[in-house]
């Protein structure tokens, strides 16, 4: 009885196996990185760029992996063949997408908008003196070039 | 009271059998209750409170026959994510850089929501900005799944528990407030799956409609090009009664289309056997955990069984999709994340040296590593000198992913049927042993592309695995089909009768 039932349920187990349409294996294919364009490396000059324009620091020598193996990873990019393929913006690219007439449609929310800020001074933002570069800091972290 | 569902609800209220104030009161205990689960960030219960009972009063006059009008979600408790603009309630990201933030103004779906009667009781957790598929990356601390969780009994000190299992994210809070009943729906977003993702973990219907139907108005932005008001629900004639309730144009979101949309109520007579439901090979990613596969493919025969024509198909370059994703995201985030500056709003540091060094200083003390990272790699793929090479190279492969899309659906497939996630819902933890961006990039394989191509995809919870933990199918359909996705997905839940969370032991202990 057992053995019967056994074999009944591994019958089905196959039958159902070889009827579903779900492939049996992954199917993902493995890309030869080899064949793959060199990846730009994170140096102390793109460090020191990016950090400027960012206005945000690596913090520490693990930022600075983390962007090398986003690099690392992005470069898979190269493995799809985009020649005479045209870049997406948008999914609605196809349409003509709404604009509104200029006219006012609301205000007199001034109080409601500045609330927000931490100062003010007389309905303005208040913002330390401009133009002044960042001051260069010393970093422990950046591949040497 | 709280196993109802939405429309349950809805309909007891309208006959008189179900008073709003007592709804709401009971969700607000439950939140209180599953408190421990670190999903609500900001609590808004006194004020949700206030007009339930607002709401019981209304109902009441209608049920009484003095008014014929009723307002379709009156009083009924929703939970909406913290990156959704709440006006007088603090909106944050989950980020020290808007611990501050009170918008003066409601976003456009929320404010729908509201309009037809529904009040929030709380602004969930979430990965800080909505960076994130574990809902772990919160200066509020991580969300933990509700599914195999020892919650503490009252009045007796709470057993350390070691691990748990996380919500999934970006959304966790707002999955975790429908998985415990606390809300009889929710918003999250979903940029690359951060809907779908913890809908899954947390056993919910998690819908994300086509690109364009959902106003953004109000949605701080992570991607803008990918962005989608996301729907929490308990069912899915639950997420269906949402999304007809809110979508819509919108004068205030220009990618909001302008084509008229029919508002629908799925039918509960669904017949499947005329459709053609395609299972795209490259789905079975490495990776994935046989109880999800069995899943996967215990649908794809049921519809099968029932005579829907059920055929291989394939989507050639969804490997890429998830590489392209993050390249295009990273690009979007450095962009948008420049607007926080600590000037107008939100986090100022107190380094007043100069405005750049303002800047740094708040920036450095806003955002957290995982949102730092983003910036810096994003500014990285933009450089002039990688700008070719990295993110026109992203957005053409996008456009091959979309067309990929567009070609089975043009070939006479009406509904993709995938998995949602790779396994079931991972611990803590496992989770956080390597940092974000890898986990990102394992989490989002099945859910990101949808929003390359700008398609509507809806989760489903199929089943329990082994170990207890709901696992979520995906049903994908082409653009604007969503009333077609929501039918085949309300056909699938008739069929699995999957059993919801019950936490009711809790309101007796």
């Amino acid at each position: 009885m057992l053995q019967r039932r056994l074999t009944y349920s591994v019958k089905f187990y196959i039958k159902r196996c070889f009827s579903s349409k779900v492939p049996e294996k992954p199917t993902w294919v493995t890309i030869d990185r080899s064949k793959l364009p060199k990846e730009p490396k994170v140096d102390r000059e793109v460090v020191d760029l990016l950090e400027r324009l960012s206005l945000v620091e690596f913090n520490n020598q693990e930022g600075v992996d983390r962007l090398t193996k986003a690099v690392h990873s992005a470069n898979l990019l190269h493995a799809v063949n985009t020649d005479n393929v045209e870049p997406m913006d948008s999914v609605l690219e196809d349409r003509i997408l709404y604009l509104r007439d200029d006219v006012v449609t609301d205000g007199n929310c001034l109080k409601d908008v500045m609330r927000n800020a931490t100062k003010t001074l007389e309905d303005y933002y208040v913002a330390p003196p401009g133009n002044i570069p960042l001051k260069q800091k010393e970093r422990d972290y950046g591949n040497k070039t | 009271m709280l196993s109802l569902t939405l429309r349950e609800a809805i309909s007891k209220l309208k006959d008189g059998s179900l008073s709003a104030a007592e709804l709401c009161e009971k969700c607000v205990t439950r939140a209180k209750r599953v408190q421990e689960l670190n999903f609500i960030v900001t609590e808004n219960f006194s004020q949700s409170q206030k007009e339930a009972v607002h709401s019981a009063r209304l109902w009441s006059e209608y049920v009484s026959g003095r008014h014929n009008e009723w307002r379709k979600f009156g009083g009924i408790p929703f939970a909406i994510k913290d990156n959704f603009c709440t006006k007088d309630i603090r909106t944050t990201c989950a980020s020290h850089i808007l611990n501050n933030y009170v918008p003066p103004y409601t976003a456009t779906v929320v404010q729908k929501l509201q309009d037809a009667g529904g009040v929030i009781i709380g602004k969930t957790n979430m990965d800080e900005f909505a960076m994130g598929a574990g809902s772990t990356d919160s200066i509020f601390g991580p969300v933990r799944n509700p599914w195999n969780y020892k919650f503490a009994q009252s009045g007796r000190e709470h057993d350390k528990i070691n691990d748990w299992h996380i919500a999934g994210g970006s959304s966790g809070g707002s999955a975790v407030a429908v998985a415990t009943g606390a809300s009889f729906g929710a918003f999250g977003s979903d940029t690359g799956g951060s809907t779908r993702n913890p809908a899954a973990y947390c056993g919910v219907v998690g819908f994300k409609s086509t690109y364009g139907r959902l106003s953004r108005h109000g949605l701080i932005p992570l991607v803008n090009s990918l962005d989608v008001p996301g729907i929490f629900a308990k069912s899915v004639d639950d997420a269906s009664l949402l999304f007809n309730a809110v979508a819509g144009h919108d004068t205030r979101d220009s990618t909001t289309v302008t084509d008229s949309m029919d508002t629908f109520t799925l039918p509960d007579d669904i017949s499947v056997k005329h459709l053609h439901i395609g299972i795209p090979k490259e789905y079975h990613a490495p990776g994935m955990s046989p109880c999800v596969l069995e899943a996967w493919r215990r649908a794809a025969d049921l519809f099968d069984r029932v005579g829907a024509k059920v055929s291989e198909v394939s989507l050639p370059h969804t490997q890429f999709s998830i590489i392209c994703y993050s390249v295009l995201c990273c690009a979007e985030v450095a962009s948008n994340m420049s607007r926080y500056d600590g000037i107008e709003y939100g986090h100022r540091a107190k380094n007043e040296d100069s405005t750049e060094e303002l800047y740094a200083a708040t920036r450095h003390e806003g955002f957290n590593d995982v949102v730092r990272g983003r910036i810096l790699a994003g500014n990285f793929f933009l450089l002039k000198r990688n700008y070719d090479n990295f993110f026109l190279k992203a957005q053409k492969v996008r456009r091959l992913i979309a067309e990929d899309f567009r070609q089975v659906f043009g070939g006479g497939v009406d509904i993709l049927l995938t998995p949602t996630t790779l396994t079931e819902a991972p611990t803590y933890s496992w989770f956080t042993e390597v940092d974000n961006r890898t986990r990102a990039e394992e989490q989002d394989v099945f859910t990101q592309p949808i929003n390359l191509a700008g398609v509507p995809a809806i989760t489903v919870p199929a089943s329990l695995s082994q170990s207890g933990l709901p696992i979520g199918l995906q049903f994908i359909g082409p653009n604007f089909h969503d009333k077609e996705v929501l039918t085949v997905a309300k056909w699938f839940e008739q069929q699995t009768n999957f059993k919801r969370l019950d936490l009711s032991h809790l309101d007796k202990s």
